[in-house]
């Protein structure tokens, strides 16, 4: 259908200023990061472009550490989901067994509980088990978080999988296992990578989990680690849009390239719920 | 057909055929399990089993290290009689409706005017756009909105560029600001959320539809109502529920901005939950907000998924 001229531009005038609204404080803090850090009088555009609050940031900070961990938990947790959920989402798509109905909706329930729901409990239990203030419990809590989600995407795109070729494989006498990994698996790979994209986003921005489990400076992921940066330099507002800046980056880096993969699996992963 | 095979089976079934093939299924049903038993306990030990915890918790009082004695409900009314609990609930009440309900209806709105949008060039831009505080960490966003509030931020500076100094003041240390500051963020967040979602929708409805409608004389607000809103139910459940769902988690928010201040005016209860059980040592008490709290958000899920169409599973 055509538009007329009027209706496109009162649509894009629209769009312009909607995007505009949920630039601008992005934008703001670019020119944050990038004016100088003495500046306490407050917002302005900045003459010169200073670079040197990333590196004040990253050397104060401690930032190369905090995402060093956050590299490690957010790269165990997307292999681990990942191949758990495959494997899961396989049974409950294409294998019939007894109580398959009362697991799946068990593991469901990890979609709908927020996290505030079993938190205090699970801290003082890993405490007992001496886990708490290890990458232990960063990875196994947000594992468990992300199977919910990863199983129920994973069945989802298993049961639209044609039957015809899953029973041809059956008939040459491949076992499920390898029926599953050479014959489901591959051309299945867009859908596992929009998984592994979002369970990427979700473990690295997550706050609520290493904020309660890890106490040890070196433990903290990226946004605790900002957090507490937060707190010591709490009015040091060019400092901190830098160091906001180098943890957002990665995942924003990814979106500008993915960003068809980032919205439509986080808006069918929910509506399809 | 049917009847010869019905024949054919009842009448080549040995008597000692069918405990094998039960067997077989058992065996069948056995490995089934293995490929969902590492899944099923991650969820018990680290999800399940924790939930269950809390509401055994929400009966004791315990203060996270000596041994707890039995409370009984005590907490709970607690939460009814305890103004500073009572008030958490009351703030994420009007976090919803800056999280939730301006959004959504900004977003309907703005699909009103531009409900054709999807077809236009630089859509795709417009959809990256709009979609980016999504993928921002929540840490991140709420630095950038307190710089944004601070008394020399980004908003006072326009407020005075614009002669309106009278209005400046430290937004989220205002008791009267705080709260309302805080929920605008979750409307800047959500609207663009709650758009992408709509333009996507309208997307969906046949082109013709319109068409037809124009050709017919339809007004522009009787399209919206006849065509656009119908078609939309599906994404407005799918919008609400996200929304509702987030503003009731509200916690990374409050704790970077405000750790609920000042005084009391912008505590929530997933903050008082927190709080309560890591660093005022009521164990107890936190655990019945955070049952409370999860309770509303299962019955509130549950609720709005009553409004999805149902021609949409």
């Amino acid at each position: 259908m055509k538009l007329s001229l009027g209706e496109k531009l009162v649509t894009y005038l629209v769009l312009v200023i909607f995007a505009a609204f949920a630039l601008v404080p992005l934008l703001g803090v670019v020119i944050t990061a990038i004016s100088p850090s003495s500046s306490t009088s407050g917002f302005r555009m900045p003459e010169t472009i200073d670079l040197g609050n990333f590196v004040e940031a990253w050397d104060r900070g401690h930032f190369a550490q905090y995402i060093v961990s956050s590299l490690i938990v957010t790269i165990t947790v997307i292999v681990v989901t990942t191949v758990l959920s495959v494997m899961a989402g396989f049974a409950f798509a294409r294998l019939k067994f007894f109580g398959s109905n009362i697991m799946f909706f068990v593991l469901l329930a990890g979609l709908l509980l927020p996290a505030e729901a079993f938190i205090i409990p699970l801290y003082f239990n890993l405490r007992s088990a001496h886990v708490t203030d290890s990458y232990w419990a960063l990875i196994l809590p947000q594992i468990a978080q992300s199977l919910a989600f990863g199983i129920f995407w994973m069945r989802n795109q298993f049961m639209s999988f044609p039957g015809e070729v899953i029973e041809a494989a059956r008939l040459d006498g491949a076992t499920d296992l390898r029926t599953l990994w050479q014959i489901i698996v591959p051309p299945s790979i867009p859908s596992i990578m929009t998984m592994c994209l979002l369970v990427a986003m979700w473990t690295w921005n997550e706050f609520l989990i290493p904020l309660v489990m890890v106490t040890q400076d070196n433990l903290r992921t990226a946004p605790l680690g900002l957090a507490f940066f937060q707190g010591q330099h709490a009015t040091d507002y060019s400092l901190l849009a830098a160091a906001g800046i180098i943890i957002a980056a990665p995942i924003v880096v990814l979106y500008f390239f993915l960003q068809k993969r980032f919205i439509s699996g986080m808006l069918d992963g929910i509506s399809s719920r | 057909m049917t009847v010869t095979t019905r024949l054919r089976s009842g009448e080549t079934r040995p008597a000692g055929a069918a405990p094998s093939r039960a067997r077989r299924r058992r065996v069948a049903s056995l490995k089934a399990f293995l490929y969902v038993a590492p899944a099923l306990a991650f969820s018990l030990i680290f999800l399940i089993v924790p939930t269950l915890q809390t509401a055994w918790y929400s009966l004791y009082d315990w203060n996270g290290l000596s041994v707890a004695t039995w409370a009984g409900v005590q907490n709970y009314i607690d939460i009814v009689q305890d103004e500073q609990l009572r008030d958490s609930f009351m703030h994420v009440g009007v976090l919803v409706v800056f999280y939730s309900f301006l959004p959504i209806a900004i977003a309907l709105l703005l699909t009103m005017v531009i409900s054709r949008a999807h077809a236009l060039r630089g859509m795709s831009f417009f959809r990256t756009v709009l979609f980016l505080p999504q993928v921002i960490a929540s840490v991140v966003i709420a630095t950038t909105w307190l710089s944004i509030y601070s008394p020399n931020g980004l908003l006072n500076t326009l407020l005075r560029a614009i002669g309106l100094d009278s209005l400046t003041r430290v937004w989220l240390g205002d008791f009267n600001t705080a709260l309302v500051s805080v929920g605008f963020v979750g409307t800047w967040l959500n609207v663009g959320l709650c758009l992408v979602l709509f333009l996507s929708g309208v997307g969906n409805v046949q082109p013709e539809l319109f068409e037809a409608a124009r050709l017919d004389g339809a007004s522009g607000l009787q399209e919206f109502f006849g065509i656009t809103l119908p078609a939309l139910r599906g994404q407005i459940t799918v919008a609400l529920t996200l929304t509702v769902v987030s503003s009731l988690k509200t916690f990374d928010l409050v704790y970077i901005t405000t750790r609920g201040g000042p005084g009391n005016s912008t505590s929530v209860p997933a903050f008082e939950a927190y709080n309560r059980a890591f660093n005022s040592g009521q164990v107890g008490s936190a655990a019945s907000v955070a049952v409370v709290l999860t309770i509303g958000i299962l019955l509130i899920t549950a609720l709005i998924g009553r409004l999805q169409p149902k021609d949409t599973e």
